[in-house]
């Protein structure tokens, strides 16, 4: 496949963006097109921005707790609009014991600062691998 | 020669008022004079390094230091409601605090009431949740104004959240003279580094201005801007770009004030600073040093005061949180200590003290009192504040400070050519800068160049002796609380009133007159942080620059 291009979306009102920043950074070296969405975004901005950009995964950053209330919308908001394969990764700030809830709706991965760039780039490929096998066999419902 | 004889015999043997009842010794009966230096003969010394409270004050601001007063301990708290976030305070006041720093909520950083749908999700969260002087009111129950120095991390809408200090004051006919504290007020590193802006940079610094120019003549115990370059450096600048990016943001603000009429000698004197005490130990206490001298002469250059309290630079530090580690918390618990004695021998006037979890949570009460006692531990055990700036001509540190003021003078003659902070704002210099310093950073700590112990070193994956919270539980209450409380005041209040201090903002926001008198004729009407932030977004609109 061609490079993978992600959307790291800042959601909530949190203005911590130097992890976010920072990943984006290291994932172009690693070869990805990366477009980050600035500050502040809302779940429908974000997923605006992913179909605009025909990206094949989106990463949310979360530094204030908001991750609990807004990562599900974003992928409401992916589902409203008939988006089923553009997985959702999560990081930032995000307790252990929100895990399983985040996983049960939907997130395919949460990344933590203990994860390294390559475990990051190695974790981001083999989800988009996934997906893009699902994509050949669903190719009706690619985005628009 | 003579003056600095005298001034040597003055400094030797003060020591303020406990220094008559109780001399200082060591254990061993060593006796401390309040201040060491060399030899008279050496001019250079004297010019350059000299005496702790005389000019450049590269030693400290004050003849004897913590001897004659200790630093503020002043830690940052605040979550939930108003009523939760007042019984944090009487906790922490009873345990020693003895001043307070209010953390607002974002949906109040960014002038959002609390059923705005944007702060969804976000009320209470990282701070107290302010909708209109009611909550206020909650906040400071009970808390006497005029015995306490009151700190509030506002920016954007700092007007609001000052006018309804002073509301509660006047409510309480407590004299307005007498009420003291900092606000943070300080919008351009907002730009640069936290977020949360609202308006344009020129119209949000106008209003930083006219808060500026009112408290000096109005509250003058309150520093009605704390300039900070906690947050630019916790973004990824180094100590460098910390120290410049804050000088060329403060001298934006004098020339503004001074614009405005203001004299130098009213405002920089109530001008504080806002530093944070990263991990190397020795760069850190020269940054301190050095910020002082490089700040005296600044003034002085560029100002020309008469008063010596407008080249006093006066700042509070927090320890680095962005040095904090998930893995093995506890081991946050040293960072912060060598951060917080890296802070006191630097001299700073207030200190904060990260807790240990607070990489990933808010500090629950055990982890905000070990924070609170590393402090005490510092002030009162170790002995570091019995004598005034101990370090002053160990050979590194005059050496790291001379560096450090080099570099620094610099990079600000750098931002001041490229046309000021509000440009480089603009343009993105800022911005581009510290994130390029943030991912070498990041490089050097996957490479292990730089050794982060129990991360990328010595990494067992211990489970943490204590547990953190998960602060998304009680959301969905916490919001509907607030809500409540919200549209029960607007229920009461008085509409007609309202309507008519809004209308009355709006004009003067339009006019450029100073906005502050009907910012506080509207916060007494009960006008909400989110209707008067929207007056304040119709005539500036809304500022979304934001670096790809």
């Amino acid at each position: 496949m061609s490079s993978i291009r992600i959307l790291i979306g800042k959601v909530g009102l949190d203005g911590h963006n130097r992890g976010a920043l920072v990943l984006a950074e290291a994932l172009r070296e690693n070869e990805m097109e990366v477009i980050y969405s600035g500050l502040r975004q809302t779940p429908e901005q974000i997923v605006k921005k992913a179909i605009a950009h025909n990206v094949h995964i989106i990463g949310l950053s979360s530094m204030a707790g908001a991750h609990r209330h807004i990562f599900p919308q974003v992928l409401e908001e992916l589902k409203m609009r008939g988006i089923t394969n553009v997985p959702v990764i999560g990081g930032g700030i995000i307790p252990a014991c929100d895990l399983s809830f985040l996983f049960d709706q939907g997130v395919s991965r949460i990344f933590t600062r203990s994860d390294s760039i390559d475990e990051i780039v190695k974790g981001i490929q083999s989800i988009v691998i996934t997906c893009q096998k699902d994509r050949k066999i669903d190719r009706k419902e690619t985005i628009r | 020669m003579n003056e600095i004889e005298n001034k040597r015999h003055q400094i030797d043997y003060s020591g303020g008022d406990e220094f008559q009842k109780k001399p200082y010794f060591t254990p061993s009966n060593i006796p401390i004079r309040n201040c060491y230096h060399p030899n008279i003969k050496d001019q250079a010394f004297y010019k350059k390094i000299g005496f702790p409270g005389s000019y450049p004050y590269t030693r400290g601001i004050y003849d004897s230091m913590y001897r004659s007063k200790l630093w503020s301990i002043r830690q940052y708290a605040g979550f939930g409601s108003a009523s939760q976030t007042n019984e944090r305070f009487q906790y922490l006041l009873s345990e020693g605090q003895d001043a307070l720093s209010v953390a607002f909520d974002l949906p109040t950083q960014l002038g959002l009431d609390s059923d705005h749908p944007l702060a969804k999700g976000e009320v209470g969260k990282v701070g107290v949740s302010i909708d209109s002087l009611y909550d206020m009111e909650l906040l400071f129950k009970d808390i006497p104004l005029d015995q306490m120095r009151t700190s509030m991390t506002i920016n954007a809408p700092a007007i609001i959240l000052y006018c309804m200090y002073i509301a509660i004051a006047e409510k309480r006919k407590t004299p307005l003279q007498s009420i003291a504290g900092t606000i943070q007020n300080d919008i351009l590193k907002e730009y640069i580094a936290r977020g949360t802006y609202i308006y344009p940079p020129k119209d949000s610094t106008r209003l930083t201005i006219d808060l500026i120019i009112y408290a000096q003549k109005h509250t003058p115990k309150i520093h009605p801007i704390s300039i900070s370059g906690y947050h630019i450096r916790e973004a990824g600048a180094n100590a460098v770009q910390e120290l410049a990016y804050t000088f060329a943001n403060a001298i934006t603000y004098l020339d503004e004030a001074i614009k405005h009429g203001v004299s130098i000698d009213s405002i920089a004197p109530r001008v504080s600073f806002f530093f944070s005490s990263d991990t190397n130990f020795f760069e850190e206490i020269a940054k301190f040093r050095a910020a002082r001298r490089i700040w005296a002469n600044l003034v002085k250059e560029r100002y020309v005061p008469n008063d010596p309290k407008s080249c006093q630079l006066r700042f509070h530090t927090q320890t680095a949180g962005s040095t904090l580690t998930e893995q093995e918390p506890e081991n946050n618990i040293i960072r912060v200590t060598l951060q917080a004695l890296a802070a006191v021998l630097g001299g700073t006037q207030s200190l904060h003290t990260n807790a240990l979890d607070e990489a990933e949570a808010l500090p629950n009460e055990t982890t905000a009192r070990i924070a609170l006692r590393t402090q005490q531990i510092i002030a009162f055990e170790s002995g570091v504040s019995d004598t005034t700036d101990p370090l002053g001509g160990s050979y590194f540190i005059e050496d790291l400070t001379d560096e450090m003021e080099e570099l620094v003078t610099s990079k600000v003659s750098e931002i001041l050519e490229m046309g000021g902070a509000i440009r480089a704002v603009e343009n993105g210099y800022y911005q581009r800068e510290i994130q390029q310093a943030a991912y070498q950073t990041h490089k050097k700590m996957e490479a292990r160049e730089k050794i982060v112990v129990g991360a990328n070193k010595s990494n067992q994956k211990n489970a943490s002796l204590f547990s953190t919270i998960s602060y998304g539980k009680q959301n969905e209450q916490q919001d509907n609380y607030q809500i409540d409380t919200l549209y029960a005041i607007k229920k009461r209040r008085n509409e007609i009133k309202v309507l008519k201090s809004l209308r009355e903002l709006r004009e003067a926001a339009t006019e450029e007159i100073n906005v502050v008198p009907y910012v506080l004729q509207a916060v007494k009407s009960y006008c909400t942080v989110g209707e008067i932030s929207d007056v304040f977004r119709e005539v500036f609109g809304e500022y979304t620059g934001e670096l790809e």
